[in-house]
């Protein structure tokens, strides 16, 4: 059950922040040349599998129970915070996503960034395009190494994140266009609400609980979260219709 | 310095995010479940009911400030 969880919750986290990652690479690509752009794509991509490769085995040393206080603790954060911008998203205190908004705005600016070629890299794509895929990808790297030691399953946790990345790929150059239609916020609803939910026990693990029947709790858990945010976004969905507050629209940053 | 100033705030920024009061909710209810489990009571049903609090306070704090719109 807990690896359906981990690859469930890498999977999702990693497409939610690959279709953001595809926005901009897709705007640079398009406006200036792909050769650059790609350099750049490569190079973040190095950059989080070194991550990885050297966060994930460091993690395997520390103690299980100082490492379920603090990864569990960071889990939770890291999920509180995905599930409050969900919530707020949801009730239309915040503006929902809009990749086709960020899109234009991305190679508008893309356009206009003049030349910027030395020893034959276009050093504006390459920047823009490592920037966008470093910064989005970071999130997906501490919680696959995170999730992913915690479960001693890291491989398992990375495979869930790199299916999103060729799933998000394959579909980005289909269409060749941001994936607008894509529910982020729903995804990253979910993935707030399981990593809230795994944050949680494994953090309680590390201070010294006990969890009633053992890994079931993590569903009752899950359930308890869910009720209570579908509770909140109904409160502030009719907060929200109290104050008579225009729709949030939809937002260009994160 | 700027630069370290630079990195602070972006550590800041990923791991607090826009509102530290989750954060503290976080760090409040792992310790009050050792505090518990210490004094050999259950600590199991503290952490959930202090996170939906924290989280519930967040987000009255994130859209109080709309009211006076």
């Amino acid at each position: 059950m807990s690896g359906v969880f981990l690859f469930l919750a890498s999977f999702l986290a990693s497409a939610v922040e690959g279709v953001e990652a595809l926005t901009i690479v897709l705007a640079v690509g398009v406006s200036r040349g792909w050769r650059s752009t790609l350099f750049g794509v490569a190079a973040a991509s190095a950059a989080l599998a070194a991550v990885v490769l050297v966060l994930g085995p460091a993690l395997t040393v520390i103690p299980i129970r100082g490492l379920r206080v603090v990864v569990g603790g960071l889990l939770l954060v890291f999920g509180l915070q995905w599930l409050r911008k969900a919530i707020l998203r949801a009730s239309g205190f915040k503006a929902l996503h809009d990749e086709e908004a960020i899109y234009r705005r991305e190679a508008a600016q893309a356009a206009a960034a003049g030349e910027t070629t030395r020893a034959s890299m276009d050093w504006y794509s390459f920047t823009v395009a490592f920037k966008g895929v470093l910064l989005e990808g970071l999130e997906v790297a501490f919680i696959v190494v995170t999730f992913g030691s915690n479960q001693g399953n890291i491989p398992l946790a990375a495979a869930g994140a790199v299916a999103a990345i060729v799933v998000v790929a394959i579909v980005g150059l289909r269409v060749r266009a941001p994936l607008g239609r894509v529910p982020e916020n729903t995804m990253k609803y979910a993935v707030g609400l399981l990593l809230t939910t795994f944050g949680t026990f494994w953090a309680a693990e590390g201070a010294g609980v006990s969890w009633p029947g053992g890994d079931l709790a993590l569903l009752v858990l899950l359930a308890f979260y869910a009720a209570a945010s579908w509770i909140l976004i109904r409160l502030l969905t009719a907060r929200h219709a109290a104050l008579s507050l225009p729709a949030a629209g939809t937002a260009v940053g994160r | 310095m700027t630069a370290l100033a630079s990195f602070g705030r972006f550590l800041y920024d990923f791991v607090i995010g826009d509102d530290w009061t989750t954060a503290v909710g976080v760090v409040v209810a792992v310790g009050l479940a050792a505090l518990l489990v210490h004094a050999g009571w259950a600590g199991w049903w503290l952490p959930p009911l202090v996170v939906v609090a924290s989280l519930s306070l967040s987000l009255w704090r994130g859209t109080r400030g709309i009211d006076a719109e």
